[in-house]
């Protein structure tokens, strides 16, 4: 039996677990849900030996193991699968999985005759003389499995297992993990699919925003109850319907959009004056979708209109002169120049504007100046290098330089905009978002945060496995709704 | 024939020197010191040569000068962290200077060495082709060669295993030391004296075949061969070929550079060769 | 200021392995870096070598420093200053007689830098559109150029005996010695002017134009740069290729000021050196001229206790500084 009992950790500022704790019975499949942020991974990396919590206890069958190692982790039969992969490409399934405890003279043979022996024991299908980069995502994933089989995991810890899975491989692997627990292995699952954890799982845990709100057994519970305790948070804010929904002709019509295997045929079209809300869990296309809209992601087909015109082939820089703004999902790679100061991120995209060969100083400090005033980025000193900056001050600078500087703009694709973002910051950015829709501007709203999006949104659209599986108006939505189109579940 | 092991004599410190690197930049290290260690080899190899009295002295003193340069970049790069660009160019300027500074306190000369016992006959060509065999069997059969291509494509993935990766790249970089080391004591055997700058280049030439060669032993040793190949060609059409001796001593350089402009298929690093750290 | 801890470093390290070193040969360190002063800036003549060289440290280290801010390794100083050398010379010998003095020396002043750039140019686009490695390409277009540039200066254009042009007249910069009569002997020429005037309008181009800005962008979060719809490769080609012009344009201290025809091998390392002028100079314009200067002294310094010590000391703690400044920029982070 795993406990985890008041974990905390904190990586700097941000708070990944607070008082977070949690019982796995033996034998048993339980679920760790949560949306991202939530702090899911952190929690069992700590149980893993990955790291250390900052305070608290873990408990191993009534044996204090806080702040083991991964090897002691593995030797007590504490296993992870990772999320994203932990293989060597270039080498064979057989070498992956003998890797770190190899016979001083690699028999092949042998080898691979004991991979496929405890590939058939199990019933984890896997070609042991195979390159891993020839293998498909799931067959990966299953040597990944059997690698923690091979060193003796007899409790199995899988991070987001079926993100990367087609349903009927999602089937095979409920085999194989019934499977196990029947034999008497133990497995913690981590995920964001409610659905898939009341199908699978005999118990589940819910987290948010670092800590354990509530532990359940799946027969108690619905999907939706697990939705609202995911995701259901007090409304700060109160929805203001816009003033005015325009009727003129549409800021952005996207047809039938295809980008790589990401984005799956989505359509749609903003209206000037709106707020339009895109919903989901992260991962589910709509950053590939923002890219592609932005300008640098390859639009496999489809097409995407700003008044009227095709965008599709145009660069980055053409579409910021046709009035689309972007505030990226990942600022410190995307959206900031770190090791510049405030003022020179503040004109980053519309350097152009403030000379043609010789930069003008004094006009980049008026502006620089204004917008430091207008969006409140603390500290009030343009000559500050970004990198010290707080997270939501950084992100201020972002959304200030895409919605008040010297370029206007018409639409605004923001993604994630308020993601690790202080109270007071959001604020701001939320009152901005709604001034730029009173003045006859438009944003598109990719959030994971829903409580944002209800408080914002005209209408909101949700996006599950590349696709809008529905669009509601604010009017419709609520937490429960969207939650349970979120979940994967039909309303 | 005489051609052939005329082609081997000038593809020996080639070989030693490739495979040396081709070792160390598997396991993610970049290797632009080989030209250093190769020199340093040959500088070690003649004094232990001159004071040792006997050839195998100096080829014993050739691996390790080789090993001693390698070690500063070892350290340099995987305690400290520093860059392996400017590091790899750092210990070339070190080598040159080191070697012109011992060159002048022993024998008061600027240039070169007095005449050293040398002419190894035959060992050091056979261990050249050896070294190539050597790697590749490393890699290929043994643990800690399998170890050592995973912390160079994965060093995450080698880490989550418990698999020490700094360790098993200081190792990498040392045997690529002593191999290039080598290659240097082969030179000045070869010529019984040291004289400065008297790799001019051959280190690169490795690098180039490593490159070139995919870091896969025996491309790389092939690699080699044919740039060899090519200089044995011009050597002996001096005067009588219309193709001018610098245009061929430019082959080797200028395939590789094709090579890496994936002009002749892409030519594919290991995935963490150059990255510190992991 | 932060920046300056690694190049302190280097500086202190240096200092000790020179100690180390002298002591080694049984000299004192007072007595030797006594000498070593007075060998450099002690004297007029020394002191104008040291300017001789920092000129072309200057331009080479520009070259290096330039590349860098844009992400780039640029080794290939060397070749580039070569070909700027050779293109100048070849432009000295080709215009005509009668062409007024400042006008011929614009004319190789210009040969020199599009023969850099093309040095610049080819391992830029390989690196641009072809994702080539810069760092391994310049090296070895280092040797082709070199063998290339040898092959046309002795199958073509060399003096008889020689591995020299012929000289010319005509686009020739005059002696310092010509305005400073205690400067008699050396080297060092106006072209030093011009070495100070590239610092000056690179440093202006690098942090005050708008190209500058996207450069240093594209250096320092090349993602960033590329959402602010600046397109990378244009910027790595150009940089690349102006980087090579830098590196040309210091060909002209050997060739128009100093021996009036191109020689085979007058670049004697500096392109090398620069790159540890360019580190050690922060990648600032004012602190390569400050490098350059240091190095220069390094190198005519070792000539002058040449007597005490073995000038190659010079060349082993140029590795040495080099070495501490990279270990010691990096134990910061």
């Amino acid at each position: 039996m795993l406990s985890l009992e008041a974990i905390n950790k904190n990586y700097g500022t941000v708070v990944a677990n607070r008082d977070a704790s949690l019982t796995v019975a033996t034998g048993e499949i339980h679920g760790v849900v949560g949306e991202n942020g939530a702090g899911k991974t952190t929690l069992m990396r700590i149980a893993a030996g990955e790291l250390r919590p900052d305070s608290g206890r873990v408990m191993l069958d009534d044996r204090d193991v806080t702040g083991w190692s991964v090897t002691g982790a593995i030797a007590a039969g504490v296993g992870m699968v990772h999320q994203h992969f932990m293989l060597v490409p270039t080498l064979t399934v057989t070498e992956n999985m003998i890797l770190g405890r190899e016979p001083v003279f690699l028999d092949r043979r042998r080898a691979s005759q004991a991979v496929r022996d405890l590939s058939e024991s199990t019933g984890l299908a896997v070609d042991p003389d195979a390159k891993v980069s020839d293998l498909s995502v799931g067959e990966a994933q299953r040597v990944e499995i059997l690698k923690a089989l091979y060193r003796g995991a007899t409790l199995l810890i899988l991070d987001e297992p079926t993100a990367v899975l087609s349903p009927p491989e999602v089937d095979d692997l409920w085999k194989v993990l019934r499977a196990l627990r029947d034999q008497g292995s133990t497995v913690i699952l981590i995920t964001h699919k409610l659905d898939e954890v009341m199908a699978i799982a005999d118990a589940v845990t819910v987290m948010r925003g670092g800590q354990t709100v509530g532990q359940f057994k799946t027969s108690d519970v619905t999907s939706a109850d697990l939705a609202l305790a995911m995701v259901g948070r007090e409304l700060a804010e109160f929805f203001t319907p816009a003033a005015r929904v325009s009727n003129g002709a549409p800021v952005l019509e996207v047809d039938n959009l295809v980008v790589g295997h990401e984005v799956d045929g989505v359509s749609f079209t903003v209206a000037p004056g709106e707020i339009f809300g895109i919903a989901g869990v992260e991962g589910n296309g709509q950053h590939e979708l923002i890219e592609a809209i932005a300008g640098y992601a390859k639009v496999t087909s489809g097409s995407i209109r700003r008044g009227g015109t095709p965008i599709e082939r145009l660069s980055v820089r053409r579409r910021g002169e046709l009035g689309i703004a972007h505030i990226p999902d990942d600022r410190q790679r995307r959206g900031l120049v770190l090791d510049y100061t405030v003022a020179e991120n503040l004109i980053l995209g519309r350097e152009r504007s403030f000379g043609r060969v010789r930069l003008d100083r004094m006009k980049m400090a008026i502006e620089a100046q204004r917008l430091i005033t207008a969006f409140d980025i603390r500290p009030h000193d343009p000559r500050r290098l970004a990198r010290t900056l707080s997270g939501g001050n950084q992100q201020k600078v972002v959304v200030a330089r895409e919605m008040g500087g010297i370029r206007d703009f018409h639409l605004l694709l923001a993604a994630q905009p308020t993601r690790g973002v202080d109270i007071g910051a959001i604020e701001t950015i939320h009152a901005h978002f709604r001034l730029a829709r009173s003045e006859g501007r438009s944003v598109v709203l990719v959030s994971s945060d829903l409580s944002e999006l209800l408080a914002l949104a005209d209408r909101i659209a949700v996006m599950l496995r590349g696709r809008f599986v529905a669009v509601v108006d604010r009017a419709d939505a609520s937490a429960e709704v969207i939650g349970r189109y979120m979940a994967g579940a039909a309303a | 024939m005489g051609l052939i092991f005329q082609i081997i004599r000038i593809a020996t410190p080639y070989l030693f020197a490739a495979a040396g690197g081709t070792i160390a930049e598997r396991s993610g290290i970049v290797s632009l010191g080989l030209e250093g260690y190769m020199l340093t080899g040959a500088c070690a190899a003649a004094f232990g040569s001159y004071y040792g009295g006997t050839v195998w002295s100096g080829i014993l003193w050739g691996a390790l000068g080789g090993t001693t340069l390698a070690a500063i970049h070892a350290i340099a790069t995987i305690r400290f962290r520093a860059d392996q660009i400017v590091s790899g160019i750092a210990v070339n300027i070190l080598a040159v200077g080191t070697t012109r500074f011992a060159l002048r306190v022993a024998f008061g000369s600027s240039s070169n060495s007095p005449r050293v016992p040398g002419g190894a006959s035959g060992v050091l060509e056979i261990g050249g082709l050896l070294s190539i065999v050597f790697v590749a069997l490393i890699l290929d059969t043994t643990r800690f060669g399998l170890r050592l291509r995973a912390v160079g494509e994965h060093p995450e993935a080698a880490t989550t295993v418990g698999i020490s990766v700094n360790r098993i790249r200081a190792i990498a970089v040392l045997a690529s030391g002593a191999l290039a080391g080598l290659g240097g004591t082969f030179l000045a055997l070869d010529q019984h004296q040291f004289s400065d700058e008297m790799t001019a280049g051959r280190g690169f030439i490795a690098l180039a075949a490593v490159i070139f060669g995919r870091w896969q032993p025996f491309r790389v040793g092939a690699a080699c061969l044919l740039f060899a190949a090519a200089e044995a060609l011009e050597i002996n059409l001096q005067g009588t070929s219309a193709i001018p001796s610098q245009f061929v001593a430019m082959i080797p350089y200028v395939l590789t550079i094709v090579a890496l402009a994936g002009i002749v298929g892409r030519s594919v690093p290991p995935a963490a060769l150059g990255k510190s750290g992991h | 200021m932060k920046a300056l801890f690694p190049v302190l470093v280097g500086a202190l390290v240096a200092l000790v392995v020179g100690d180390l070193l002298i002591l080694g040969v049984g000299q004192s360190p007072a007595e030797v870096y006594r000498l070593l002063l007075e060998g450099t800036w002690g004297n007029p003549y020394g002191f104008a070598q040291v300017l001789y060289k920092a000129t072309t440290l200057t331009f080479t280290g520009l070259a290096v420093a330039l590349a860098l801010r844009a992400g780039l390794f640029n080794i290939g100083a060397e070749a580039q200053l070569a070909l700027g050398g050779f293109a100048a010379s070849v432009m000295g010998l080709a215009l005509p007689a009668g062409v007024p003095a400042p006008l011929a020396i614009i004319a190789c002043i210009v040969a020199a830098a599009m023969g850099g750039a093309v040095g610049g140019a080819v391992p830029g686009a390989l690196n641009a559109w072809f994702g080539a490695n810069e760092v391994i390409t310049t090296i070895l277009l280092n040797f082709v150029v070199l063998f290339f540039l040898n092959w046309v200066v002795t199958a073509h254009l060399h003096v008889a005996e020689t591995v020299h042009t012929p000289a010319f007249t005509n686009g020739t910069v005059p002696r310092l010695s010509a305005v400073i009569p205690a400067f008699r002997g050396s080297a060092a020429n106006a072209t030093v002017l011009l070495a100070i005037v590239a610092a000056v309008v690179t440093g202006w181009f690098v942090f005050r134009t708008r190209y500058g800005y996207e450069l240093r962008a594209v250096g320092l979060s090349p993602d960033a740069a590329e959402a602010a719809g600046i397109v990378l490769p244009r910027v790595r080609v150009a940089t690349f290729t102006l980087a090579g012009a830098l590196a040309g344009m210091g060909g002209t201290n050997f060739v128009l000021g100093y021996k009036h025809y191109y020689e085979d091998g007058f670049t004697g390392g500096a392109g090398l050196i620069g790159i540890a002028v360019a580190l050690a100079g922060r990648a600032h314009p004012i602190g390569i001229m400050l490098a350059a200067l240091a190095f220069a002294t390094l190198s005519q310094g070792g000539l002058a206790i040449h007597a005490l010590v073995p000038k190659q000391m010079a060349d082993i703690l140029q590795g040495v500084v080099i070495l501490a400044i990279a270990i010691a920029s990096r134990a910061r982070t």
